[in-house]
């Protein structure tokens, strides 16, 4: 049976502007636009590309008490991340987790002054807010009224900055509430492409002038999920379904990063986390198998699933491909897998591509080098 | 010039057929970046898929639309895979001599082509 898709405030433009509307995670989406997802990739690279986000979840926690730390301590309960630290005006990384240590999502979460803010996934943010109407002492706000839209690559904050000149003193990871055309916008310094950018929660009443009002500057072109993707997987950021799930802990993903030295074994609130019992002694070890970076050493690009082997011929797979395709601003194939931890960078592998064991080298991830401003 | 309904060109030369995708299969490809063309002198069957084309997005592959031998594949779109985008009409994939030349008769004109991508 067909499903209805959700459209997003943004999508007579999308449609206006050619662009070509695909399912993703139950919203009808801009895949890419007349320009094509190479252009799209490169232009994000050297100028500024505009992202249609308002798939994603956005929900707001306030304390029932008042008091935010109280707030913040409930969430560590079904959060992986030291959310008590985080001051505010800040944003920060975090990981849902199951009783098992997988990876049920991942978001990014801000302190707001009196509330959080939370940017999930979009497949998964029924999900996680079934889990937060579950958390003690928290009052759980679907954020249904705006939109959300990514202004990334070198020149976005030339271009922001017209419309609001305050995001030019913002910070990699800063979050700001600012004022355009009597408007409140929630913007952070932040992205999923490895470039410079900004991540702006619009009011749905203003969110199509807002984008025009980007659009109209000659830096700025709507960028689709296809060239979303492309930046991310050059960028050597993990996507949830993918390269992480609720069966894989975040050591496997990665991400032990994310779970920060106050929630780790000896840390001032160790554990409390759902799967903690199996997620921390594993980042203490390292887990057996981890995320790497692949660089096909010919032109065919792996894509997700393909069976990476450690000799050309024989034997039984080590891992698969999690996320592959084509990086454009690396002219080149480009995927990440999950490998035996003890495999050295550098070292030769193989994947089995149609029946054929292409060498792929074991590669640093970012592919690129990102350029945040820190 | 003769059409199979896979989006293939086929234009008779002789006694081979050259064949290359149409712009409307190269629009619905998206950027190509790798091409796996077959090695002459294979001998195929009707419908035998013996190119890969990569696009950013995703693997397809193109079929022979007859029987025959691969005679010439074309190296430099190995090189170039773009071209496939630039001037998708130009840039044949491979020649193949036929294992008979009326086999082409099945295959849409341009204006049978046309009315099936609407």
């Amino acid at each position: 049976m067909a499903q209805t898709l959700r459209q997003t405030g943004l999508h007579d433009l999308h449609v206006a502007q050619g662009a070509r509307m695909v399912p993703f995670a139950g919203w009808e989406m801009p895949v890419q636009y007349p320009m094509g997802v190479m252009a799209e990739h490169l232009h994000t690279r050297e100028k500024a590309g505009l992202f249609d986000v308002s798939h994603m979840g956005q929900v707001l926690v306030h304390p029932q008490s008042g008091n935010l730390a109280d707030a913040a301590l409930a969430l560590e309960g079904v959060i992986a991340a030291d959310i008590l630290s985080l001051p505010e005006g800040r944003q920060r990384y975090g990981l849902f987790t199951n009783d098992a240590g997988g990876i049920l999502d991942d978001l990014m979460f801000a302190n707001r002054g009196d509330h959080y803010l939370l940017v999930v996934n979009a497949a998964c943010a029924d999900q996680d807010i079934a889990i937060l109407q579950a958390v003690p002492g928290v009052e759980i706000t679907a954020v249904t009224d705006r939109g959300l839209l990514a202004l990334q690559g070198p020149l976005a904050v030339e271009v922001l900055s017209r419309l609001v000149p305050e995001v030019a003193e913002m910070r990699f990871m800063d979050s700001r509430a600012l004022t355009w055309n009597h408007a409140e916008l929630w913007i952070s310094r932040s992205g999923y492409t490895g470039e410079d950018g900004f991540e702006i929660s619009i009011p749905d009443a203003l969110l199509v002038e807002f984008a025009q009002a980007l659009l109209s500057c000659a830096e700025v072109a709507l960028i689709g999920l296809g060239a979303r993707d492309s930046l991310r997987l050059e960028a050597g950021m993990p996507l949830y379904g993918h390269d992480m799930d609720a069966t894989v802990s975040p050591a496997a993903a990665g991400l032990g990063w994310a779970v920060s030295k106050a929630r780790r074994t000896g840390g001032s609130r160790e554990g409390g986390f759902p799967g903690a019992s199996v997620v921390l002694p594993e980042l203490a070890t390292g887990a057996e198998t981890v995320r790497r970076g692949l660089r096909p050493q010919g032109r065919a690009p792996i894509r997700e699933g393909v069976e990476i082997f450690a000799l050309p011929e024989g034997g039984t797979p080590i891992g698969s491909v999690s996320s592959g395709g084509f990086g454009p601003s690396i002219g080149g194939p480009v995927a990440m897998a999950r490998i035996p931890a003890e495999i050295e960078e550098g070292a030769t592998l193989y994947a089995e591509l149609r029946g054929k064991r292409l060498p792929v080298t074991v590669t640093p991830l970012p592919f690129i080098t990102p350029s945040y401003k820190r | 010039m003769k059409y199979t309904a896979e989006h293939e060109w086929l234009r008779a030369e002789g006694d081979e057929i050259v064949v290359g995708i149409t712009k409307h299969a190269s629009e619905q490809l998206g950027d190509v970046v790798f091409i796996e063309l077959p090695e002459e002198g294979r001998e195929v069957e009707a419908n035998e898929e013996i190119v890969v084309i990569e696009s950013v997005k995703a693997a397809s592959d193109i079929t022979a639309p007859v029987a025959g031998v691969i005679t010439t594949v074309n190296g430099d779109l190995a090189d170039n895979p773009g071209d496939v985008n630039e001037d998708p009409m130009k840039a044949w994939f491979f020649r193949m001599k036929p294992a008979s030349m009326d086999a082409l008769e099945e295959f849409m004109d341009e204006a049978a082509y046309a009315e099936l991508i609407g």
